[in-house]
């Protein structure tokens, strides 16, 4: 930072931070913005998970069918409910993005409106391939 | 890296619990975020309840009246009561806004009331905003032309004209770029919304003839590219502008003259 940017303190005892994630208020602004970057991170860690059933694929029968148990276990369906239900918000909001960067959407009522419909449709979407994969 | 917690100096501790009055008027309970250069306390959260009856709708006169009848030390900007100074800008009920716009009614149980959050604290709810206005200095606000005026001024049709609204009625209160979370993190070096808001009002000044050198000064990994359309600036805005679709508009200004 330039000399010019610091601030004077000179004389009394350094000024405190005033307070911001403590005091502000949570809303779908900010909730959906944190929601995007969590749910990048949790998609990276589950390519992972893909590429060891991959590898589990590729490497023959025996280690394939006990990759496919641990999927099978509930904790394993629980993990694949929680990828399928990030793959789908962060592709929705992920649109929502590209939306604004293309330069629309950006009034507060359109943000609110596409945001609600970013969760609803990626439950909805979820529900669907869950659906279709227990009733198939 | 962002530092979510604050720091021991800043943290809050427990405040002074004022009396409340006598009256059977109705009572509001505001806490307000107080700290003060001259002793060596930890800011704190003061307690007042006020009779709202014998008091003005907006926050802002429910301040003036706890510093003139209850606390005189209590210490807040303030000017216009009007919106259109920018000077009572602050955190209330967990948003930013100016706190003359704000009533009291809309508030739904205690009034919580701190200083624009992320800053360095002068004293009370005035905030330190000498890095804001270095930032606001720093995109050149003001009409650079080389050429002189065609007819003795410079001249704009209605649809240039109108290219600037939204972004002259801001009175810089700086509500949108301490409501940034990127702002917060990366307030030194991303210029934030109230900034950019201001920069693209000059960029899309049809008077105005330094536009690329504008986009060049803000082509930069920080100062413009730190915003990643969270929109918590537009939501709080108290004059009801659009800071974040400013930037939008600046970014695509880059791409497209690529």
């Amino acid at each position: 930072m330039s000399d010019s940017l610091k601030i004077n303190n000179s004389g009394s005892k350094p000024r405190p931070l005033s307070p911001h994630l403590q005091v502000y208020k949570w809303q779908l602004t900010s909730l959906m913005s944190i929601g995007h970057r969590a749910s990048g991170i949790a998609l990276s860690l589950g390519t992972f998970l893909i590429v060891i059933w991959l590898v589990a694929l590729a490497a023959g029968p025996e280690l394939f069918s006990y990759v496919h148990q641990v999927i099978s276990h509930w904790f394993g369906q629980f993990i694949l409910l929680g990828f399928s239900v990030m793959l789908f918000y962060h592709l929705l909001n992920g649109i929502r993005h590209l939306s604004w960067d293309l330069g629309y959407g950006f009034d507060i009522s359109t943000v609110y409106k596409t945001g609600y419909a970013v969760l609803v449709a990626s439950l909805i979407l979820t529900s669907i391939t869950w659906l279709t994969v227990w009733f198939n | 890296m962002a530092e979510f917690k604050l720091p021991k100096n800043s943290q809050i501790i427990e405040g002074k619990q004022h009396p409340e009055p006598k009256t059977n008027g109705q009572k509001k309970v505001f806490k307000i975020y107080r700290w003060s250069p001259d002793d060596d306390q930890n800011p704190k959260v003061d307690t007042f309840t006020i009779d709202i009856d014998d008091c003005g709708p907006m926050v802002l006169d429910a301040l003036i009246k706890i510093k003139s009848e209850v606390d005189g030390g209590l210490t807040f900007r303030r000017s216009c009561r009007e919106g259109i100074c920018g000077s009572c800008s602050m955190n209330i009920d967990g948003t930013n806004t100016l706190a003359c716009l704000k009533s009291i009614d809309e508030i739904k149980g205690d009034v919580l009331i701190f200083p624009l959050p992320h800053m360095d604290v002068v004293k009370d709810l005035v905030p330190d905003l000498t890095k804001a206005y270095a930032q606001l200095n720093s995109i050149e606000p003001w009409l650079k032309s080389d050429t002189p005026p065609a007819e003795g001024e410079r001249k704009q049709s209605k649809e240039e004209r109108a290219a600037l609204d939204g972004a002259w009625e801001c009175v810089l209160c700086f509500s949108c770029s301490t409501a940034c979370p990127s702002y917060w993190w990366n307030g030194d070096q991303y210029l934030g919304p109230a900034v950019l808001l201001q920069a693209y009002r000059w960029i899309a000044d049809s008077r105005d003839e330094n536009t690329g050198e504008r986009l060049d000064a803000l082509e930069d990994p920080f100062k413009l590219y730190r915003c990643h359309t969270i929109m918590n600036c537009s939501q709080t805005c108290p004059k009801g502008l659009n800071p974040g679709k400013a930037i939008g508009e600046i970014k695509k200004l880059m791409l497209e003259r690529r």
